[in-house]
């Protein structure tokens, strides 16, 4: 799946999006997976209450299945307006 | 309509061409947006979004007012990039038979934009650059819909 980030997320991660292989049942387990990897996405991830995430353009929650989704975006929470 | 755009646009332009698109309407309410310097210091904002979703999520906030309220149309246009201090972000406009759906409409307008539509603001100043932190009200302002 692609995994995107925006904002602070994208520049702890240091690039924009990149397809991952996973076998992550939910949200929360993919960033257990993430956080894993590397101290940048170990940081990055360290505090889910400031994060969001969409599944397939959608806001979703973190408990939330990813069987089927295709596009997996984490970002701060927004500031439009 | 939905626009997002990194064009400058003019507001007040674009308010004649929504009104004139109304015109049975008979109440328009508009709001504009435009870059402040708070603290002061501020050079520019660059604004980031998320292309796809920021479509998907206007269309979907501007459909609820729609549904919600009384109205013959419903404009929001964004825009993303650098910004000057003073330039216009962003306008919303709504049109109604009566004044009362177009004021609120277009508070609903606002208050969903600020925390569900995918933009990030940055705040550059002579010191650097600054992600813009969410508030907590303009997620409490949510709760009155």
């Amino acid at each position: 799946m692609q995994v995107l980030y925006f904002a602070w997320v994208r520049e702890r991660i240091g690039l924009p999006r990149e397809e991952i292989e996973t076998t992550a049942e939910t949200v929360n387990d993919l960033i257990a997976e993430l956080r894993t990897r590397e101290a940048r996405y170990d940081m990055a991830f360290a505090d889910t209450t400031a994060l969001r995430v969409a599944l397939d353009q959608e806001l979703s929650e973190f408990d939330a299945p990813l069987k089927g989704v295709r596009e997996v975006a984490f970002f701060p929470p927004m500031t439009g307006g | 309509m939905i626009r997002v755009q990194a064009m400058p646009f003019d507001s007040g332009g674009e308010l004649n061409i929504f009104s004139a698109s109304v015109a049975g309407a008979g109440a328009v309410v508009s709001f504009t947006g435009l870059v402040r310097d708070v603290s002061g210091g501020l050079s520019s904002i660059e604004i980031e979004h998320y292309p796809g979703m920021t479509e998907k999520a206007l269309g979907a906030i501007r459909a609820d007012a729609m549904q919600r309220w009384d109205l013959a149309d419903a404009l929001i246009i964004h825009r993303f990039g650098a910004l000057d201090v003073g330039e216009t972000i962003m306008m919303v406009a709504t049109a109604s038979r009566h004044r009362k759906d177009a004021f609120e409409a277009a508070e609903f307008l606002m208050d969903y934009l600020k925390s569900r539509a995918p933009f990030w603001k940055r705040e550059v100043t002579a010191d650097g650059a600054d992600w813009v932190a969410s508030r907590a009200e303009d997620e409490d302002a949510l709760k009155r819909w």
